[in-house]
């Protein structure tokens, strides 16, 4: 076998390797369109339905769910860089002795496991009424995330180049004309990217929202999980409530692919 | 005072100030993250149940000898130790062999990257719903199905294989994540060296184990280290998927921390658990923080 035969193969084989491990995703967002009756059968030819996807985000609870995930989402990634950014610009451009032990403190935090602080926050959240309130899941979310904000856009800070900064130091800029004018404009894929992580991650957190709400401010992780014990027939029905929740996070997750991997390693690789 | 001076100490307090800007935002990481652990601290050491609010008292170390006394102690961290050790063993094998046949040039090669990470982006809950009911389930799984038209018996996937279960729908999950590690860090190997150890006549599997390989050994150790720190917090999958059954065959440390908060409400054991947990992933941490401080950074060129 010549080399570019055996370059054929390979790229037909990665093709049908990636292909397979879509194949699931595949399958459910084709059973959201396949009739009732027929939603675990294995056929892939059918007459494609809208049924489900009509009952599964206008006929359920759905869109309520939707909105809260939104909303604990959205702020909680908010609060979270508006937090971490100035915190990132003085561990990046300010560095004292302690910054570095300081750093690891911070990824250590992330890497808590939530089992060792769940039951204090449980019982915390119960005596300070945020129990089921999304000012408690915001609140959880942003701590969940402000140290990725941190290192992310600390790493990006630091390939600024100091020579524009100290030059527009000596000009006597203030610092919020150095972080609107200078730093931001550089960063701004970086920080970008730094939102869409923490927006993937507050979507599909599952045990803390899961253990801190019961209806009002539970997620759609929590709304999906309900179905845990409904067999067959709603197939179809949860397949379309099920694409519909992972959709926004697919497309973010497409779109910062570049930037996945320094998010989900926290900077450490880039 | 001359004018330089005066510029120096107002300088020193402009960089005061900026230097403190990081202050506001770690003293909200202490209050959201370590009062709570120390809470957990103190709740490990009373005997504390919600079902009797009323009486509170110290019992130093019952609450842990308590644990590690129980029967199911030892089945509950082998069993969380499996789920581990197996998901890193499967997911470095496929994420090596992804991140090998993805760092060549090819028409496709885009899209391939694409439909392989989305695994990792699937919510987990969904991840373990789909699974569930569309590949494992005993009537109308796709498993079950293929197992039938090749004329083998099915297979009650989740009630005879819960763990085996658990652990495919993870390592599905978690594939990407270390292909997409594993990716960059043979991105980052300069092409001249591959190039010069071809021309020293060193094949395919030479080529791997001398070159790459040792290249890539941080990049390896931070993906699996990284990993295991999350597998350790699995719950959504388990859950969803066996509810830690049948019996405890698939309970990891969340799920039976879980248990005893909220359904046995023994507010104090399940603080202890949760103690003891976070020590198993500090001892992960250390090696994980040893690596990232001998490596600085691993900066790839795009």
């Amino acid at each position: 076998m010549n080399r570019k035969t055996r370059d054929h193969l390979l790229n037909a084989v990665t093709l049908l390797l990636s292909f397979i491990m879509f194949f699931p995703i595949f399958w459910m967002v084709l059973s959201s369109f396949k009739r009732a009756e027929e939603g675990l059968t294995p056929n892939l030819f059918f007459t494609p339905t809208l049924a489900n996807w009509q009952g599964a985000l206008l006929g359920s609870d759905f869109l309520g769910f939707l909105g809260n995930t939104a909303l604990i989402t959205g702020l909680s990634t908010l609060v979270a860089l508006l937090l971490g950014v100035p915190a990132a610009y003085a561990m990046a451009f300010y560095p004292t002795k302690r910054t570095d032990s300081s750093m690891l403190w911070v990824m250590s935090t992330r890497m808590l496991p939530p089992v060792g602080i769940i039951v204090p926050l449980f019982v915390i959240f119960r005596d300070l009424d945020l129990l089921d309130t999304h000012l408690g899941m915001i609140i959880v979310y942003t701590g969940m995330n402000v140290p990725l904000v941190i290192w992310m856009v600390r790493s990006f800070m630091l390939e600024v180049p100091f020579e524009i900064i100290e030059a527009a130091r000596m000009d006597g800029v203030t610092l919020w004309q150095e972080v609107r004018n200078l730093v931001l404009p550089l960063i701004v894929p970086g920080l970008a990217a730094t939102a869409l992580l923490c927006f993937i991650f507050a979507w599909n957190e599952f045990f803390f929202a899961f253990n801190l709400t019961t209806i009002d401010a539970s997620p759609l992780s929590v709304y999906i999980s309900s179905f845990k014990t409904d067999e067959g027939f709603f197939w179809a029905q949860l397949s379309a409530a099920s694409t519909a929740t992972i959709l926004p996070v697919l497309i973010a997750g497409w779109v910062a692919q570049k930037q996945l991997v320094t998010g989900l390693t926290m900077g450490a690789v880039k | 005072m001359t004018e330089s001076t005066k510029s120096l100490s107002s300088a020193a307090k402009v960089q005061r100030f900026r230097r403190f800007l990081s202050a506001p935002t770690l003293t909200f990481l202490i209050i959201v993250t370590q009062i709570p652990f120390a809470f957990a601290l103190y709740y490990s050491f009373r005997n504390w149940n919600l079902n009797r609010p009323v009486e509170v008292d110290w019992i130093g170390w019952r609450n842990y000898t308590r644990i590690v006394e129980n029967s199911e102690f030892w089945p509950i961290i082998w069993n969380t130790f499996v789920l581990s050790i197996s998901v890193v063993v499967i997911t470095f094998v496929l994420g090596m062999m992804f991140a090998l046949l993805l760092n060549r040039p090819f028409r496709g090669r885009a899209l391939a990257r694409t439909l392989l990470i989305s695994p990792f982006l699937v919510m987990p809950v969904v991840t373990a719903v789909l699974w569930k009911n569309v590949l494992l389930d005993a009537n109308s799984g796709l498993f079950n199905w293929a197992l039938e038209s090749i004329g083998l018996p099915q297979v009650n996937w989740l009630a005879q294989y819960a763990m085996v279960s658990v652990i495919a729908t993870v390592s599905w999950q978690w594939t990407p994540f270390v292909m997409l590690i594993l990716l960059a860090g043979l991105q980052s190997l300069p092409e001249s060296t591959m190039e010069a150890a071809g021309l020293d006549g060193a094949n395919g599997w030479k080529l791997f184990r001398y070159i790459i390989l040792p290249h890539l050994r941080s990049f390896i150790e931070i993906a699996l280290l990284m990993e295991v720190l999350f597998i350790l917090n699995i719950f959504g999958q388990i859950f969803v998927m066996t509810s830690g059954g049948p019996g405890i065959r698939s309970t990891n440390l969340p799920f039976e921390i879980y248990k005893v908060a909220f359904l046995e409400f023994n507010v104090s054991r399940a603080a202890a658990y949760g103690v003891l947990a976070v020590i198993f992933a500090n001892i992960i941490m250390l090696f994980f923080l040893r690596i990232l401080r001998d490596q600085n950074q691993l900066t790839v060129e795009a």
